[in-house]
């Protein structure tokens, strides 16, 4: 089995046989993906450090330095690998960083508004006006505790772990894409902070939108119930299962699973 | 000591061929300048300060030409309520300004103070430019005492409700601008200067500020965009106990560009903020060269400059913080950063302290680097296409520097300026 349990469901992110290597050598990282995300569901990928997570997070929003040699993405039947990173964000693909980066001189408000702006203007849609815009921002910053002061800030600078994955989570409410990548989003957050950054995803979990969330821990898979967790291992998905999947793992580690797919 | 023969050769041609305008109450001040003129030579390549860029053009007997540029957008603020001052060539328009009187200031064109014998500005013409020639002497500072042909004597005693503007046209391919202005800020008096335009194909002009205790000036600049066009621009400032002198000028194009500021800080806590931030795309040289002299007690200076370059653009950064022996809680601040667009360009960078003092914060920095490129991947992956979110950082790079303009409005226009400049590049 590869992909989720369903069938007649609508495809939002399919990856067929997907194998990548870093552009400057040749050492492969991921070695055949298989991967369908259906529209409207969670799926989680979790695995040992070195597997290919993050990397896939990136293949799949087009950061340079890596060279895909085999296989195809696709985003409602549309081939990703052949646009520009800005062109599958207006499509809908959204990445949450692991590392969130500052930019300093680039305010968060002017920032956001920029991002929203240029997909509506690539999706041929006419641009957001500044009160509607700062009415919405407003609303959805209150629901992630996001005070005013951190909108007038630089993107990220001097921002907490926490407040910049409250950041990515907010760009996400933002921008409203089709499909969403949480790339290790759990990582450097206390408790609480997990509560707020799933919530905010949650808010956003509906019968449209496809969620990867990629993560070493089941603890966020407590908060952000997945439908379907996938072991990612040595560049694969080596296993594919239910929610119990991610509680195998935090009881037993990942040795069980590796040994049997091996 | 005798100059070098070449020197002396140098100054000689471009000199001899010139008379002195007819001075007046300045003819004192002329000659003087003219004498010591003769006496440092003008700048060679082989001076220690004109290392990085050429001083050939600029004193060359006949001023190169510069092709008139059609900028295609209204001039630099053109918005705002001010009271115009234009110059044609290098020539007063007295049609074209507004009439000179205003309340909390005073201005009078250096032609009628040459007329009274007794004028404020006569203690300042050449005086601080004088002061300005140790340790690193100006000669093109000096050689513009002498020759000027124009300028204005702003004396602010008040606080005028609307800022001066110096607009200097550019109107015939081969002018030769030599412009001088004097500036005296009273106790308590505050003022804003704006000046815009290229002045002439080939601009020389020197602006000496005195500013009293607790004055404040505000100089906001924008060099002209004609592509051709070669400025040598010096400041020298005087600052009394408590004064503010904020200073930014922007540059886009220009073949040529040196900016001399030369400051001293004489009152304790006085307050000197100098900035620049400049954007050139192939034939473009760009020089700040800035002497800050802490003299007094608990004084801030901050240098913040800030060039974009592309296309084999060149920018060349000679700063000095100078903390004499006394001058304890100094707070001197440098930095000076470009950001390079491609592989041809190049910055050249000379940060230099030098402290007598043993209680000072004084730092210095100096960086050359590209793009960031994850920041860049940022932007691009929330939906902004290459070109905007290269803009959008670039901006970012110049912020600093244009922070230091107090005026929000005026900020405002300086980033729509350069905005338009960048979008213009890659359309």
């Amino acid at each position: 089995m590869l992909c989720g349990p369903e069938t007649n469901e609508e495809k939002m992110l399919e990856i067929k046989g997907l194998h990548v290597k870093l552009e400057e050598e040749d050492k492969p990282i991921l070695k055949g993906v298989d991967l369908t995300v259906e529209a409207g569901k969670v799926h989680a990928i979790m695995g040992p450090n070195g597997s290919g997570k993050s990397t896939l997070s990136y293949v799949l929003s087009g950061r340079e330095g890596y060279e895909v040699t085999q296989g195809s993405a696709e985003l409602e039947g549309v081939d990703l690998l052949e646009m520009e990173p800005e062109e599958r964000a207006a499509a809908g693909l959204f990445l949450a960083f692991q590392y969130p980066v500052e930019i300093p001189g680039v305010g968060n408000m002017t920032f956001l508004r920029t991002a929203v702006n240029a997909q509506r203007k690539a999706r041929g849609e006419d641009e957001i006006s500044a009160a509607d815009f700062l009415k919405l921002i407003r609303q959805k910053a209150k629901d992630l505790q996001i005070d005013a002061e951190m909108l007038k800030r630089p993107v990220n600078v001097g921002f907490s772990g926490g407040e910049k994955k409250r950041n990515e989570i907010l760009q996400m409410a933002m921008l409203e894409p089709k499909m969403c990548i949480l790339d290790e989003t759990d990582s450097g957050l206390d408790v609480d902070a997990m509560k707020l950054v799933s919530d905010g995803v949650n808010a956003l979990r509906d019968a449209g939108r496809g969620f990867l969330v990629i993560t070493h821990y089941q603890r966020l898979l407590d908060h952000i119930k997945p439908d379907v967790v996938h072991i990612m291992a040595d560049g694969r998905i080596v296993k594919s299962g239910g929610p119990e999947l991610a509680l195998e793992v935090e009881h037993n580690g990942y040795g069980d699973i590796l040994a049997e797919a091996s | 000591m005798a100059l070098p023969k070449l020197k002396a050769e140098a100054t000689e041609a471009l000199l001899g061929a010139r008379p002195l305008p007819k001075g007046g109450c300045l003819q004192a001040a002329r000659e003087s300048a003219l004498a010591r003129l003769r006496e440092m030579g003008l700048p060679s390549r082989r001076d220690e300060y004109w290392k990085f860029t050429r001083p050939d053009t600029l004193i060359s007997a006949e001023a190169p030409r510069a092709a008139l540029f059609d900028a295609g957008e209204a001039p630099m603020f053109s918005d705002f309520d001010r009271l115009k001052i234009v110059f044609v060539d290098g020539v007063f328009d007295a049609e074209a300004s507004d009439d000179l009187e205003m309340d909390g200031v005073r201005i009078d064109r250096l032609e009628d103070i040459c007329c009274q014998d007794i004028h404020w500005a006569k203690d300042l013409y050449g005086v601080l430019e004088a002061r300005g020639q140790s340790p690193v002497q100006r000669p093109l500072a000096t050689f513009n005492t002498a020759y000027a042909t124009d300028g204005v004597a702003i004396h602010v005693t008040g606080k005028p409700s609307k800022p001066i503007s110096l607009i200097y046209i550019h109107a015939n391919e081969q002018s030769d601008a030599v412009l001088h202005h004097v500036i005296r800020v009273e106790e308590g008096a505050e003022a804003t200067i704006l000046e815009n335009g290229p002045a002439a194909s080939r601009f020389n002009k020197c602006m000496e500020i005195d500013v009293a205790d607790t004055g404040r000036l505000h100089l906001v600049r924008a060099q002209g965009r004609d592509h051709e066009r070669r400025a040598a621009t010096h400041m020298f400032a005087r600052l009394g106990r408590e004064s503010v002198l904020k200073s930014f000028t922007l540059t886009v194009n220009g073949v040529l560009t040196r900016n001399e500021a030369y400051i001293e800080l004489t009152g304790d806590d006085a307050v000197c903020h100098i900035a620049g931030a400049c954007a050139g795309d192939g034939e473009f040289h760009h020089d700040d060269t800035v002497f800050i002299t802490h003299d007094a007690v608990n004084c801030e200076s901050r240098q913040v400059f800030k060039k974009v370059l592309r296309n084999g653009a060149v920018g060349v950064f000679q700063g000095k913080i100078l903390v004499k022996e006394g001058a304890q809680k100094t707070d001197g601040y440098q930095i000076s950063q470009s950001l390079l667009l491609d592989g041809d360009s190049q910055f050249l960078a000379k940060p230099e302290l030098e402290i007598y003092a043993d209680d000072v914060a004084c730092s210095h920095g100096s960086t050359s680097g590209a793009i960031d490129e994850t920041a860049l991947f940022y932007l691009r992956s929330r939906g902004v296409p290459e070109g905007e979110a290269t803009d959008l950082l670039t901006l970012a790079f110049l912020a600093e520097a244009v922070d230091e303009i107090e005026d929000k409005a005026l900020a405002e226009d300086i980033v729509s300026r350069l905005q338009a400049w960048l979008a213009r590049r890659r359309s």
